[in-house]
């Protein structure tokens, strides 16, 4: 166990050693999140999140104001050119359209939905309480960073709904106690008080700042950054694990590998030792780029348990490509061309570059093979608030990638001479 | 004295290609032996094989009581390797490869340290200790190659060639740092194709070729095997022919045997005074001018000439 430790870390010191492959692991992703950063406007005060046109459908059943400052919300200047509402026929019509992914998600309103947050006169006549009604949010599971952003919008008018239900009520009953409004007028001055909040002036800050609430309580800005320099530094992840599994090969190239197999070490010693100084810089090179971009873009990257347990997910699972690539491999040359090809196949499929929700279902589909794919669904999830407990499918995806190629490339190494230089 | 290392027919096959071809020998505990032979011979496959590396296609062989076959991690911690090519982390300095390979050897805290610093000191890299290994000259590296095949005090030291490749200064070096090792007790296996370091290090010498041990002795037994004869060695113009001349001083009374590599013409006599000039004469009827003639005593290299009818160096 100690020998396989120090191969692994002895390992981490030569690729932090090594300054061509430091630039691909550390500056490329950097640069290119800093670059992609510009040309979206994050830099410059814009609010451009790359992101434009999320189809939801949006069904109005109720009759009050809220329903309707709701769809008016999603139909504000400001969100014009994030979401493309459009109205629904039915509950079940809406819901076939996000089953058919012709909508990244469907919002149904139901009837009396205004009426049972705002009560109106003879609401308590009986003396039951109104029936609590809830909106309904029908996200389409292939499209999770735009129904991401659609329950954002959603959860922050209903955070306002909140509030003024709640304001109101409290004002309206220091009005009662202090005589000011008799309790006949108690109904009119409550729908007068809504009404202004939901035309109160400051409507900058309503939706568009696509807030959301963590677990915590606190406010978290969705940040086109917080796609962006993930999906930069997966890409680049998958060069880290394709360098680390040629290491394997350039060790057996010039020596250094056979030497180990004369020394008392045995070949499990050796090859964990070579898988965890895969996992060690990959893990490293994550990090890393995770403090840089925290410290000089002040991006928020989210819940802190979840990001480290996503990353050591992410790193796991392309750990477990670069084994595999290795494994296949003749050459270390071999390695670097099949990493190189590979990391980018998988920066585009997984969306690095381009959003997956904006590809054919297929593509999704197949992007599925990808680490990058599942971590960037997971960093989505924790920049939008979301928390550990969210994880628990990309994390397991992950875990189960790098478990499966792992014990493939193991048998195919089982296979290989690796004493043979 | 006993026999640290006992080898029994051992043999090594690629496919249809047999690179070792049932070789059996023994060194005594304190002696170094050199396996000489020219390259392909198999010395390389011999002692990939010694070092549990290779697994044998056949034989056995025990290093210190250790079979190879079935207690290799017991041979591995009785045996120190020197690769024939460099085997270090370029990246790494001199003491962190030291230090690094000390741990794959079971060493720690300050013995380890300890052990890195007498390596450094014995190597002659103290003062370069903290530079990488790739800022090294070639002699430095392989210094460093040697060291770190020391580290964990080796009851026998395989080296492989370690002087190929490297200027005559460090050649030298490494030269006197095995017989300080020997000195100091260690038992050494040397394997290399020049005669001369054969010669000069080994107490006893195996003569390997074509996969197989085809003499072994001390220099004095094995010189025996071609008499007490003399060697004449004379160079020819480059567009001369050789093979003519071979051929003519093979008739020559006294001639032992002829052979030509290049436009070096290799006479073996029991006498070189009685052939000397009856050999001028035949080179002057074909009007071939001879440049110079040495005389060389019974050596390594013909008794390799003698066994293989080959020159070391083809």
């Amino acid at each position: 166990m100690l020998k396989t430790l120090l191969i692994g870390i002895k390992d981490v010191k030569l690729a932090f050693r090594d300054r061509a492959a430091l630039i691909f692991m550390l500056l490329a992703p950097f640069l290119l999140t800093l670059g992609m950063g510009l040309v979206t406007g994050r830099f410059s005060g814009g609010n451009s999140t790359g992101i434009s046109d999320i189809p939801v459908v949006i069904v109005n059943l109720d009759e009050g104001e809220l329903g309707q400052a709701l769809v008016d919300t999603f139909n504000s200047e400001e969100l014009a050119d994030l979401v493309e509402p459009s109205p629904g026929t039915s509950p079940e019509a809406a819901r076939q359209l996000v089953e058919d992914d012709k909508a990244a998600a469907a919002i149904i309103i139901p009837m009396g939905f205004t009426r049972s947050v705002i009560p109106q006169t003879g609401d308590f006549d009986n003396g039951s309480e109104p029936e609590v009604l809830q909106i309904e949010l029908y996200a389409n599971p292939t499209r999770p960073t735009s129904a991401g952003i659609v329950k954002s919008i959603l959860d922050e008018f209903m955070s306002r709904i909140e509030e003024g239900s709640v304001s109101g009520q409290v004002s309206i009953m220091q009005l009662l106690i202090s005589g000011r409004i008799s309790p006949q007028d108690a109904e009119a001055a409550g729908q007068e008080m809504t009404e202004k909040l939901q035309n109160a002036p400051d409507d900058d800050t309503l939706a568009i700042a696509l807030n959301t609430s963590t677990a915590d309580g606190a406010e978290v800005d969705f940040d086109i950054l917080a796609y962006l320099a993930p999906g930069m530094a997966l890409m680049f992840l998958m060069f880290t694990v394709s360098y680390g599994g040629r290491s394997i090969l350039a060790e057996k190239a010039q020596g250094t590998l056979p030497r180990l197999l004369v020394s008392p070490t045995n070949s499990t010693q050796i090859l964990g030792g070579k898988v965890f100084g895969i996992f060690l810089t990959g893990a490293a090179q994550m990090f890393i780029l995770i403090g840089g971009t925290s410290l000089l873009f002040q991006l928020k990257w989210g819940d802190p348990l979840g990001v480290i347990v996503l990353v050591l997910a992410a790193v796991f699972g392309a750990t477990g490509w670069g084994m595999i690539i290795t494994a296949l491999a003749q050459t270390p040359a071999q390695v670097g061309s099949v990493g190189s090809a590979l990391m980018l196949i998988f920066g585009i499929l997984g969306g690095s570059f381009i959003q997956l929700d904006q590809m054919p279902a297929y593509v999704q589909a197949i992007s599925r093979i990808t680490p990058n794919s599942w971590a960037l669904d997971g960093f989505t999830t924790l920049a939008l608030g979301g928390t550990l407990a969210a994880l628990s499918t990309p994390v397991t995806a992950l875990l189960t990638m790098g478990g499966i190629l792992f014990v493939a490339s193991v048998i195919l190494f089982g296979r290989k001479n690796l004493a043979q230089k | 004295m006993e026999n640290i290392l006992e080898v029994q027919n051992l043999v090594k096959n690629y496919g249809d290609f047999q690179a070792v071809k049932g070789i059996s020998f023994s060194i005594k505990d304190g002696e170094i032996f050199s396996l000489l032979g020219p390259n392909g011979a198999g010395k390389t496959t011999t002692i990939s094989m010694l070092s549990t590396l290779y697994a044998p296609t056949s034989g056995d062989a025990t290093i210190a009581g250790h079979s190879i076959t079935k207690d290799a991690m017991g041979v591995r911690n009785a045996i120190g390797v020197v690769p024939q090519d460099l085997a270090l982390y370029e990246d790494l300095s001199a003491r962190e490869n030291l230090i690094f390979w000390g741990q794959m050897y079971g060493l720690s805290g300050a013995s380890l340290k300890n052990r890195v610093e007498e390596v450094l000191n014995q190597i002659g890299l103290v003062d370069k200790a903290k530079d990488r290994v790739k800022t090294y000259s070639g002699g430095m590296k392989r210094r460093v190659n040697i060291g770190v095949g020391l580290l964990h005090k080796p009851k026998l030291l395989f080296m492989d060639e370690p002087t190929v490749g490297i200027d005559p200064q460090s050649r030298r070096a490494i030269l006197d740092t095995v017989k300080d090792l020997n000195k100091q007790g260690m038992t050494v296996l040397y394997t290399t194709h020049y005669m001369e370091e054969a010669e000069e290090l080994s107490n006893r010498v195996g003569i390997i070729d074509h996969g197989r041990l085809i003499a072994i002795g001390t220099q004095k037994e094995l010189t025996r095997q071609v008499g007490e004869s003399e060697t004449l060695i004379l160079h020819i113009g480059e567009n001369e022919d050789p093979e003519a001349l071979v051929t003519a001083f093979k008739g020559i009374k006294g001639v032992l045997e002829a052979n030509a590599i290049d436009h070096e013409i290799s006479v073996v006599t029991p006498s070189a005074a009685d052939v000397m000039a009856p050999v001028v004469t035949k080179a002057n009827e074909r009007g071939i001018k001879i440049h110079s003639i040495d005389i060389r005593e019974p050596n390594l290299e013909a008794v390799f000439l003698h066994l293989t009818g080959r020159a070391l160096r083809d």
